[in-house]
């Protein structure tokens, strides 16, 4: 740009007609003529908004990127700015006393919410689960995933198999679909080692989709695309139906009325523990050395195992425990819509739980929280705009990837210093 | 005996349109050295164009088939290369220097837009063209036959029609002098007075068009289609683009073929319901054996 004062409204004006004669040409045929059988229905109003739209915006954006603020914009995202914010030695967060809040109303809220609110939070947990697990993979161990809505079908199936086949119910299961989905984890680990990047996105997104056609032809053991219907955690042996044969009922042992909202306040109860139990867990991994090694190894592989670290093994160990995660939101996931079929684990499951990591900040454990929450919660609150969910995660991961590659949250950690008392 | 034979021809139809569409992958990573996840939803973006021409031209009076095989093809081939080159403006551009993670989570993204783009604008309901073509050969060999539609012939003339004239642009034109020096050497290339962002600009609309001749080729043998259908579509493209060696055009439509022939062999004499199965385990083995693919050149990692 050679003006250095003065705004050039010419660039402006011709920025902004090419690229509405652009979207006129692309947007024209696809939203304006809408096929009817062999016939079609002219729409051309739509099309007049978006050329509009995209005429208005361009030229606000040829405008902002010419003033200096725009300018400098510009500059910042050119140059490189990701890694993370190191605190000061012996940093305490002053939010630490956040935790205990957000504990003792998340356990409250199956005593005072209404069984909707009930249903979207234990779906959001779930999320969370995955999220968490995914972050390992993808945030923290830099290893694209694009196949772990497989594990999470492992988990679901699991169960649902389990208890069709071998009597096996909820609290054996959970342990067990677990160590199966980080079994899982560990096969698809093996054959991947040597690769980065790219192509071990699309093996994975092969794993995944090899999975769930497996899931729908097999039709012997899972019934296919009808799927099979998965069984309720019990409470210390006592099951959550209205009658049962086996003994008594939850509410007939406490001589409460029957209510259907018990069993989700139960798996709700349970499902808050495991999160925590996962988040403590995956919180300590991080400032281990395995966590250390993650990271590592997602910076540079190559001078990781220059240093003697073991690849295999720090590989390995972040599918398992990925997967493993993945198998426990399975499991959660299956008992609470009592019924799992393969087409809950398409590829766009893979899809939401990945925009899940890249929203909240890859390797961030509150950021990924968060996200989990407002991708599945929002959603269920704004049932009006449901339909553009999909393109609205679709929009959200570009626009992130352009704006704020390392998410929104960004990755902090205390910097090093030596112990006290140590020789300087 | 006739079973193999009728396959042999299936998937030899099939394998030139996962060419088709595989180049637009190899053309891509060749260049730029990222996987276009859009491109299968290009590819459906044309079946979706193929229609909608041709419920155009009928509208305006158009009956004979040559012409609306003509302008259906021009009119598909030039908006679906604008796709491309919105595309690769929109979501690429502005990541040329980050890393390659972030531009794969871009293009996943620009995937999901343009599937519920699509979905939102047309409806989820599967769509169709009419019959435009029928008939075909029949060759008697012992007590069955075997049938090559005339459909199928066209399609086969089509598309290797449109990987000579890719060659011949990519091997014998300014453009493509570009697009090879590009490709060997982006920054050198840029040294030298070539607008490389211009070559990949290019790049992306040849893939898209490449895409969208495919897309109109199945479109007018299969009938049917949906906004679903690039998913599948895109990933055995990737399949035959890997297994010719990623960043070449000969091994893309080699590629193309071999995968088409053996998934139809596959369908035939072992199992129709696992022959996804069978592709994606295919792209996995070679992924896994031999990264390089048939044609590529192994990638040297420099520290």
């Amino acid at each position: 740009m050679s003006q250095t004062a003065g705004m050039n409204y010419k660039q402006c004006f011709t920025d902004a007609v090419v690229a509405a004669l652009m979207a006129l040409v692309v947007f024209g045929p696809i939203m304006g003529v809408v096929l009817d059988g062999y016939k079609f229905d002219i729409d051309f109003q739509r099309v007049a908004v978006i050329v509009c739209v995209v005429f208005v915006g361009r030229f606000i954006m040829s405008y902002y990127f010419q003033t200096e603020k725009g300018k400098a914009m510009i500059f910042k995202y050119a140059s490189n700015h990701d890694g993370v914010t190191v605190n000061p030695p012996h940093f305490k967060s002053k939010m630490i006393w956040v935790i205990p809040v957000v504990m003792v109303i998340g356990f409250l809220i199956p005593f005072i919410a209404s069984k909707y609110i009930l249903t979207v939070m234990i779906l959001g947990l779930i999320y969370v689960l995955l999220g968490l697990g995914l972050n390992i993979v993808v945030g923290l161990a830099g290893l694209l995933d694009l196949g772990f809505v497989g594990f999470y079908a492992i988990g679901a199936y699991a169960l649902a198999l389990g208890y069709e086949n071998l009597g096996l119910g909820f609290w054996s299961m959970l342990p067990i679909a677990a160590i199966a989905a980080a079994f899982a984890g560990a096969i698809l680990g093996f054959p991947v080692l040597r690769m980065h990047g790219d192509y071990l996105a699309i093996v994975t997104l092969g794993f995944g989709e090899i999975i769930r056609l497996v899931l729908t032809n097999w039709v012997s053991l899972t019934h296919g695309p009808n799927g099979i219907s998965a069984p309720l955690p019990t409470f210390f042996g006592l099951e959550f139906k209205r009658r049962s044969a086996s003994g008594e009922t939850f509410h007939e042992f406490f001589n409460l009325p029957y209510d259907s909202g018990y069993k989700y306040m139960f798996i709700y109860l349970v499902l808050f523990a495991v999160v925590w139990a996962v988040l403590f867990i995956k919180h300590r991994l991080v400032k281990m050395p395995i966590g250390r090694a993650w990271e590592a190894l997602r910076e540079d592989e190559i001078a990781c195992r220059s240093l003697g670290l073991n690849h295999v093994l720090v590989k390995l160990s972040a599918f398992m425990l990925g997967a493993s995660t993945a198998g426990l939101a399975g499991v959660f996931f299956a008992t609470y819509q009592g019924f799992v079929s393969p087409s809950s684990f398409t590829f766009f499951e893979s899809a939401l739980i990945l925009a899940i990591v890249v929203l909240g900040g890859m390797g961030s454990t509150l950021g990924v929280v968060i996200a989990a929450f407002c991708l599945t919660v929002l959603p269920e609150m704004l049932r009006e705009v449901a339909e553009f969910r999909v393109l609205l995660f679709g929009i959200l991961m570009v626009v992130m990837m352009i704006w704020k590659p390392r998410g929104l949250v960004r990755v902090t950690r205390n910097g090093f210093a030596a112990r006290e008392g140590a020789v300087k | 005996m006739d079973i193999v034979l009728q396959q042999l021809v299936n998937g030899l139809t099939l394998g030139s349109v996962y060419g088709l569409i595989a180049i637009g992958y190899t053309m891509v990573y060749g260049i730029i050295g990222m996987i276009n996840f859009a491109h299968g939803d290009v590819y459906m973006v044309s079946a979706y164009l193929t229609a909608i021409s041709i419920a155009l031209l009928t509208f305006f009076g158009v009956q004979s088939f040559p012409f609306i095989i003509f302008g259906a093809l021009i009119f598909t081939i030039v908006i679906t290369g604008a796709y491309g080159w919105v595309i690769e403006r929109v979501a690429y551009r502005p990541l040329r220097n980050s890393s390659r993670l972030s531009v794969l989570i871009s293009a996943i993204g620009m995937s999901l837009i343009l599937q519920n783009y699509v979905q939102l604008s047309q409806g989820p309901n599967q769509q169709g063209v009419p019959t435009l073509l029928s008939g075909a050969f029949r060759f008697h060999i012992g007590d069955g036959f075997v049938q090559i539609t005339y459909m199928k012939l066209l399609i086969l003339l089509i598309a290797f029609t449109g990987m000579a004239v890719l060659t011949y642009i990519i091997q014998k034109t300014k453009l493509g002098r570009m697009c090879r020096a590009t490709q060997q050497d982006r920054k050198m290339a840029s040294i030298l007075g070539i607008d490389t962002d211009k070559v990949i600009s290019s790049v992306f609309v040849i893939g898209s068009a490449m895409a969208a001749l495919a897309g109109v080729l199945v479109t007018l043998d299969y009938g049917a289609f949906d906004f679903y259908i690039g998913f599948i579509m895109g990933i055995k493209a990737f399949t035959a683009a890997v297994l010719g060696g990623i960043g070449s055009l000969p091994g893309a439509m080699l590629g193309g073929i071999i995968l088409g022939l053996s998934e139809s062999l596959f369908a035939g004499l072992v199992s129709s319901d696992y022959k996804d199965v069978f592709s994606f385990s295919l792209l996995v083995l070679i992924l896994i054996i031999r990264p390089s693919g048939l044609l590529g050149k192994p990638a040297v990692e420099k520290v």
